[in-house]
């Protein structure tokens, strides 16, 4: 119980005083795992669009893989981009291991399904009640597919915040893949891990704390920009 | 002035797993005005309506407009016994078809405005589609199928849950696209309704035409048994 | 907002724009737990302007990461393994640079009375005669493997509920003997730097058979043409060097020297 009132005021120091070092990992946290978010929302919602109205041959089995990959753990995908990222790897070339890249990618991979999977529950409500007016109206498979994800924008909002608090705690597989290297590719959760691992609880939980705001903040601060928008025309 | 009709249609059926809903159905439409739909629970006037739209599949014979199909699509409307609402605001709704039609912002907006005055939603127009009232919302479904002009609507039933009032302001504005030469085609469990707005009747009972003709007609001397059971208020199967 | 956005330009571009020299090294857990490289990194960053990137991962992993060739060397402790990556040509050869030592950590009551013990053989037989709780590493490290090679030379099978093999780092594994109040085989370094000792204490050291020799191993560029050889061989120029002998010879943990300079001068390939 004590390590955890000495990791709230070492949480509180570290941040009152903009730790140099908590910043520089902190913004990197925020930066990787923003950028994962982007690139998995923009591969997973016009999926789960598609998947929503289009009947084709394989579309049971997309979704079954969907909801089985989100149960995948994260060591595996670590250890699958390693291997594929490793320089005597089919991509090694691209040297990308160990840098901040590789880590989205990881995180990418991890967080795809499980966006997919939440807003094709949602998408697929929405258009077993539009089916027939969209269909009436003739409207292309492409206006299909925004008309969805604009008005369900908040439910995907919603599946897409899941994604990144899984991205952003996320550390087995960006440990493997980024390697942990001070400077470079270290972010909250790896530097949790090696605190830990040198037995400084209190170092730890305070950099847990900071990780817990920062998806709090991040959280609130979509909402609060949705929000907005959402008042301003309804 | 039409040239979608006349719609000719010829051993026309739809079933759907093994089992016959609809036909087969021989029917020509042409000229103007309404054709009311009537017939009891399960007859097939959704299904028919559906079919003629294009919406239901069609499982054998024919259905030919005087035009190329996609381009008939495109004159074609639909209003559904309940309203489906976009999740968006009135303006919205009535922006969407012209929209994907891709008519300009500022053309769409302002005929959007246009249409809002007409169904008297014009305080309403920044409001949620979903907060309406059940009339207001087949009013603004109205609308919105109405917004592109189309030469054919069909309707389902589109006063079945509306009460006296929204009734009224829908056939009014039934009548007044009659008068600008959109063809109605239309369902009804309303004969009173039928009787305001038909200028020909058809009658539907186990998935079949069993008459259609005049509404004059029709009402002053039913053909067929059935039809005159129907129209007395026996129930018919 | 925007200047949010700025700081993680900026951010990015720091992250891209230092690799003018940079090198990747693995080096064990325990090495880096020591507190050392945070005095020899900044040393050689000034002296040879050369930022030196570690990953720090357990031996076994270093050597597949210098097999895949995705570091340019490694900094490791496990002779034999060390050897057998050299003979297969993953590495071009093996420099010795430094020692620590391991040493039995154990609960402060010490029922097994290893602090009493005249080897550190003596001291396993009769953790493994009274039962009492040990934990290993489990996970093929140097210092798992050391610690293995003791069992076998004290004619031990260890194995029975006693024995708690936790496939963890040494930081992980020092916080299961922590929690489990158990003996466990630690290098100095990590037992200094550990934070959460509560019970336990250091029981037995000194015996020569506990010294844990460190070897750097550049990646052999034949196998691998991208690695930064050149700079590998600079980095290990800088490691047998006085100053270097300085630095790692004067480091203090608590007080105590951790890690005893025995690079040979002479650049022969050893091993």
């Amino acid at each position: 119980m004590a390590d955890i009132w000495l990791g709230l005021s070492q949480a509180f120091w570290l941040v009152i005083t903009f730790d140099a070092e908590l910043m520089e990992i902190t913004l990197r946290s925020l930066m990787v795992s923003l950028s994962a978010l982007v690139i998995a929302s923009a591969i997973a919602l016009p999926l789960a669009a598609l998947l929503a109205v289009r009947r084709f041959r394989w579309r049971r089995w997309v979704i079954a893989i969907l909801n089985a990959l989100m149960g995948l753990p994260p060591v595996v995908v670590g250890l699958i981009v390693y291997v594929v990222l490793s320089r005597s790897g089919p991509l090694g070339v691209l040297g990308l291991l160990f840098t901040p890249t590789a880590m989205v990618i990881a995180q990418v991979i991890i967080i795809v399904p499980l966006i997919a999977s939440v807003a094709h529950q949602a998408l697929r409500d929405l258009w077993s009640e539009y089916h027939d007016l969209l269909i009436s109206m003739h409207v292309t498979q492409g206006q299909k597919v925004a008309t969805l994800l604009w008005d369900a924008r908040r439910a995907l909002l919603t599946a897409s915040l899941a994604g990144f608090g899984r991205a952003i705690g996320e550390v087995g597989a960006i440990m493997i893949v980024g390697g942990n290297i001070d400077n470079v590719t270290r972010v909250l959760t790896t530097a949790i891990a090696l605190e830990t691992g040198k037995g400084e609880f209190a170092l730890a939980l305070g950099l847990g704390f900071v990780l817990i705001g920062l998806a709090i903040a991040v959280n609130l601060s979509i909402h609060a920009l949705s929000r907005t928008e959402v008042e301003a025309r309804w | 002035m039409s040239h979608l009709l006349p719609l000719t249609v010829q051993g026309a059926e739809t079933t759907h797993r093994g089992k016959r809903l609809v036909g087969p159905i021989d029917l020509t439409i042409e000229g103007a005005g309404a054709t009311v739909i009537v017939g009891p629970n399960g007859s097939g006037k959704t299904t028919l309506l559906r079919l003629l739209h294009g919406a239901a599949r069609l499982t054998h014979g024919e259905i030919a407009w005087n035009c190329p199909m996609d381009e008939a699509q495109l004159h074609q409307a639909f209003v559904f016994q309940r309203p489906v609402m976009l999740r968006r605001t009135v303006l919205e709704n009535l922006i969407y078809p012209l929209k994907v039609r891709g008519t300009s912002k500022r053309e769409a907006r302002k005929s959007a405005v246009a249409w809002a005055a007409k169904i008297g939603l014009s305080d309403m127009i920044d409001r949620s589609a979903l907060v309406l009232s059940g009339g207001e919302q087949q009013k603004l479904a109205l609308a919105r199928a109405l917004i592109t002009a189309p030469k054919v609507l069909f309707l389902d039933e589109p006063c079945a849950a509306l009460d006296g009032r929204a009734t009224r302001e829908v056939e009014v504005i039934l009548q007044a696209a009659k008068q600008n030469g959109t063809r109605l085609i239309l369902s009804t469990h309303d004969m009173g309704q039928a009787r305001r707005l038909a200028d020909e009747m058809l009658f539907m009972l186990g998935g079949k035409i069993h008459e259609f003709g005049p509404a004059d007609t029709f009402f002053e001397a039913a053909q067929t048994a059935s039809a005159r059971a129907f129209l007395k208020g026996d129930i018919v199967e | 907002m925007k200047r949010f956005v700025l700081t993680l330009a900026t951010l990015a571009m720091t992250a891209t724009a230092s690799a003018a020299d940079t090198m990747k090294m693995a080096v064990t857990t325990s090495f880096h737990n020591s507190g050392l490289s945070e005095i020899l990194l900044p040393a050689i960053e000034q002296d040879l302007g050369l930022e030196v990137q570690l990953l720090v991962v357990g031996t076994g992993q270093a050597l597949q990461l210098g097999r895949s060739g995705d570091v340019d060397a490694i900094l490791v402790h496990s002779r034999s393994a060390e050897e057998a990556f050299v003979a297969e040509g993953a590495g071009t050869h093996r420099r010795e640079i430094m020692y620590n030592d391991f040493v039995v950590i154990g609960p402060s009551e010490d029922p097994a009375d290893v602090a009493s013990a005249e080897t550190v053989l003596d001291a396993l037989q009769s953790i493994a005669a009274s039962e009492a709780r040990f934990v290993s590493r489990g996970d093929d490290s140097g210092t798992h493997k050391k610690e293995l090679s003791l069992w076998a030379a004290a004619s031990q099978t260890p194995e029975g509920a006693w024995y708690n093999a936790v496939g963890a780092g040494m930081g992980a594994a020092l916080n299961t003997a922590s929690g489990l109040n158990a003996y466990i085989l630690s290098d100095r370094a990590s037992w200094l730097n550990f934070g959460n000792k509560g019970d336990l204490a250091l029981l037995f050291s000194g015996d020569p058979v506990l010294f844990n020799q460190y070897a750097f191993l550049p990646v052999n560029p034949e196998v691998h043409a991208h690695v930064a050889n050149g700079l590998a061989q600079k980095l290990e120029g800088w490691l047998v060097s006085d100053r270097a002998a300085d630095l790692i010879n004067g480091y203090r943990l608590g007080g105590e020297q951790l890690f005893v300079f025995n690079a040979t001068p002479d650049a022969s390939p050893q091993g």
